[in-house]
């Protein structure tokens, strides 16, 4: 059962710009850029249990490292694509040693405010940022120029960045998180350090989200303070929350769903925000576990049934 | 289903290579105009008008032009660029615009100009007022029809002001780069005729309260302040300015968008006397301009914006060329030629209006002062024409380029 749903989705993943090419690859390959960003999200959200509403920032800073490093140093955007993930994780490594010691909405608080500081700078430091204009120009490698290999690209690098972060959070490493989430004191009586793994945990999910921002800059070509503002972070966590906390997959299927509503709503009304937020609130109201979380419920259900006479 | 999806494509593909085939489509196909929008975010009203504008006149002439339908698909930019792009990708590759036109915001602008840098679809700004886009950074597809450049219009207004003895001022801005490119524009001209600029305020998009500057300004003691606003603060700035007794005191000229009438609609007598520069002038006694101020106020009960009479103008550009050519706009470098040939008359405009060779706009900037109108609504009227103005005003192109773009560090300004 599992593994032809798995098939299915190889299946369907791969054959994407053949089936839907032009504007819906495109789409398609922003749905992953995403999704990436709302597993890095994930992994500290749903499984260490602190919600961070500073990842848009670290993505958007490998944004503008990759653009400011071929645009503007002229550089080779493979060697940017590695400057702009080491940022994002240095910048993750500051974020982390400030944030990692308060927890709940203390924790939401302090991500915020420095994704703020981020923005900030973003916006106030023109000569290096091109403030509220940005940075522009063509960065992605001559490689995978064309959208349908550029879409496959995405696709691989997702997949590679999905299967990273699976692995890290079913680790023994991810497990303490998982323990951290349930009752940080009781790690600490059996002789965890909660702050570092807290720290490896949120610098590892910062790694992530900058790869995410290194594929957005190569698909966009573009970065502006809108890239590392709140609204970003905050999508990245709608994504996470509809898809379902603590999935991984429901990042995907988060940023699949919130996506394709935007492209189709904004279609047929320009009050496509006002429809986007009932559905967010029909979302919490029955499916709070959000979709993935929701399926596995129904499936395990079905199954209850079935093995009953 | 994936194999007829295949043989659609293809043979779509197909039919597009044959030129034939091509020109007979064309015949019964709509030119599709792809508008982009902000009309949900910071600059919603403005995005609305700027529908709005565009529309009237389409409705106008019956959407029809070149021999063809005229179809206009909107869609909104969310004053957000990233968003902007998205859209633009799906107005080109899905929705198979012939050319983008619009956007407000300048980071919008300059987000979608750079994807059609990328696949030459034409791109029309009438708003977009970014100097480099049509100065160092140009780009072959991306015109400014009936549109400026933000340094063009603050430098007459400098000259008029050295010209009625104003020799020091202060200048207040809004710190982003259209704020930079009209303050520098003012600063430039206005030192190298001999006046001197005593500070730079820089203030963020969206001050809420402007009483720190005012009395620095007051003690500055300037014969003027110039100041640059958009938007919320446009409005904010000149309340506070009359509320702290500056305004019979110190004289002020303003950027056309401080006293637009998408911001004086909604001031009283505070907004009256005030001074700014622009190439629109509701208030000005010209056929033309007078019909499509009094249509436009007689389909959205008011006056319109710059943004509306932008974007009116824009499409009786495009309608020009889209009859100069036939409707033929899948042609794209003679369409673009077309574009840029137009010599533009009885338009809200004014004189006739053409593109200089970097593809701005040369034309007549009002000297513009709020008065009240017969029926007690505000507007601007013009006290003094700078005809023919380029966008390089009267430097030599070539050299004016190789001077820095206007930067908060770099403002043009000539040590006395």
């Amino acid at each position: 059962m599992k593994r032809s749903a798995a098939a299915v989705l190889t299946a369907a993943l791969l054959s994407v710009p053949l089936v839907l090419p032009g504007y819906k690859t495109s789409l398609a390959t922003e749905m992953l850029i995403f999704a990436a960003l709302a597993m890095s999200i994930d992994i500290l959200a749903g499984y260490a249990g602190r919600t961070s509403l500073g990842h848009g920032a670290l993505f958007g800073v490998a944004a503008y490292v990759v653009l400011y490093h071929v645009t503007v140093a002229g550089g080779d955007p493979w060697v940017a694509a590695l400057l702009g993930i080491a940022a994002a994780t240095v910048a993750a490594t500051i974020f982390a040693v400030l944030a990692i010691r308060a927890s709940g909405v203390y924790f939401l608080l302090i991500t915020l405010a420095l994704g703020m500081i981020v923005w900030g700078i973003c916006q106030r430091w023109t000569s290096v940022t091109g403030g509220e204009n940005g940075l522009r120009g063509a960065v992605r490698p001559a490689a995978v120029a064309g959208p349908a290999a550029f879409y496959y690209f995405v696709l691989a690098a997702t997949a590679l960045m999905a299967f990273g972060m699976w692995r890290f959070v079913h680790s023994p490493f991810g497990l303490t998180l998982r323990g951290i989430r349930a009752s940080e004191s009781r790690m600490r009586s059996l002789g965890y350090d909660v702050s570092l793994h807290l720290f490896v945990g949120f610098v590892v999910s910062g790694f992530f989200a900058g790869a995410a921002g290194v594929l957005y800059a190569f698909f966009n070509s573009f970065a502006s303070p809108a890239t590392v503002a709140l609204a970003q972070s905050v999508e990245g966590l709608l994504m996470v929350i509809v898809g379902g906390v603590g999935t991984l997959v429901g990042g995907l299927v988060g940023s699949v769903a919130i996506i394709t509503l935007q492209n189709f709503v904004s279609y047929h009304t320009e009050r496509w925000s006002l429809v986007l937020g009932l559905v967010f609130i029909v979302t919490m109201i029955f499916a709070p576990e959000g979709l993935v979380g929701r399926a596995r419920i129904l499936l395990a259900r079905h199954a209850a049934r079935v093995r009953e006479p | 289903m994936r194999r007829r999806a295949f043989l659609k494509t293809a043979g779509t593909g197909l039919l597009a290579l044959s030129s034939p085939v091509r020109r007979a489509l064309a015949a019964g196909e709509p030119i599709r105009i792809g508008l982009l929008s902000p009309l949900t975010g910071v600059i919603a009203a403005g995005g609305r008008e700027l529908v709005d504008g565009f529309n009237l006149y389409w409705d106008q002439v019956g959407r029809k032009a070149g021999g063809r339908e005229i179809e206009v698909v909107v869609e909104d930019d969310a004053s957000n660029p990233n968003t902007a792009l998205q859209k633009a990708r799906r107005l080109v590759e899905q929705r198979n615009v012939h050319m983008l036109v619009g956007d407000i915001l300048a980071n919008t602008g300059l987000a979608v100009a750079e994807y059609v840098k990328g696949n030459g679809v034409p791109y029309f700004i009438p708003v977009i007022a970014a100097d480099d886009l049509t100065q160092r950074k140009r780009i072959p597809n991306v015109v400014r029809i009936a549109g400026y450049s933000a340094s063009q219009s603050t430098r007459p207004l400098a000259d008029y002001a050295l010209k009625n003895g104003v020799r020091k001022v202060v200048t207040v801005s809004q710190d982003y780069t259209f704020g930079h490119e009209q303050c520098g524009g003012f600063c430039q001209v206005f030192t190298e005729g001999g006046g001197a600029v005593l500070q730079q305020i820089w203030h963020p998009l969206n001050t809420p309260d402007f009483s720190p500057y005012l009395p620095q300004i007051q003690s500055l003691n300037p014969d003027a302040v110039f100041a640059m606003e958009t938007g919320a603060d446009g409005s904010r700035f000149t309340q506070q300015w009359a509320n702290f007794g500056l305004k019979d005191k110190i004289r002020l000229f303003t950027s056309m968008n401080a006293t637009d009438q998408s911001i004086i609609r909604t001031l009283g007598p505070e907004a009256e006397g005030v001074l700014s520069a622009g190439h629109f002038c509701e208030g000005r006694d010209d056929a033309a301009n007078k019909k499509f101020v009094a249509d436009y106020e007689k389909a959205f009960g008011k006056l319109p914006s710059i943004y509306a009479f932008s974007h009116y103008s824009g499409a009786m550009w495009l309608a020009q060329a889209f009859d100069a050519i036939g409707g033929k706009v899948e042609d794209r470098p003679r369409f673009l030629e077309a574009v840029r040939k137009i010599k533009l008359s009885a338009s809200p405009l004014g004189r006739e209006v053409s593109l200089d060779k970097y593809g701005n706009p040369v034309y007549d900037i009002y000297i513009r002062k709020v008065t009240r109108r017969a029926d007690g609504k505000l507007w601007n009227v013009p006290v003094e024409v700078y005809q023919g103005v380029s966008q390089f005003w009267k430097y030599d192109p070539e050299q004016y380029m190789k001077q820095p773009p206007y930067s908060r560090e770099f403002q043009g300004i000539k040590k006395a």
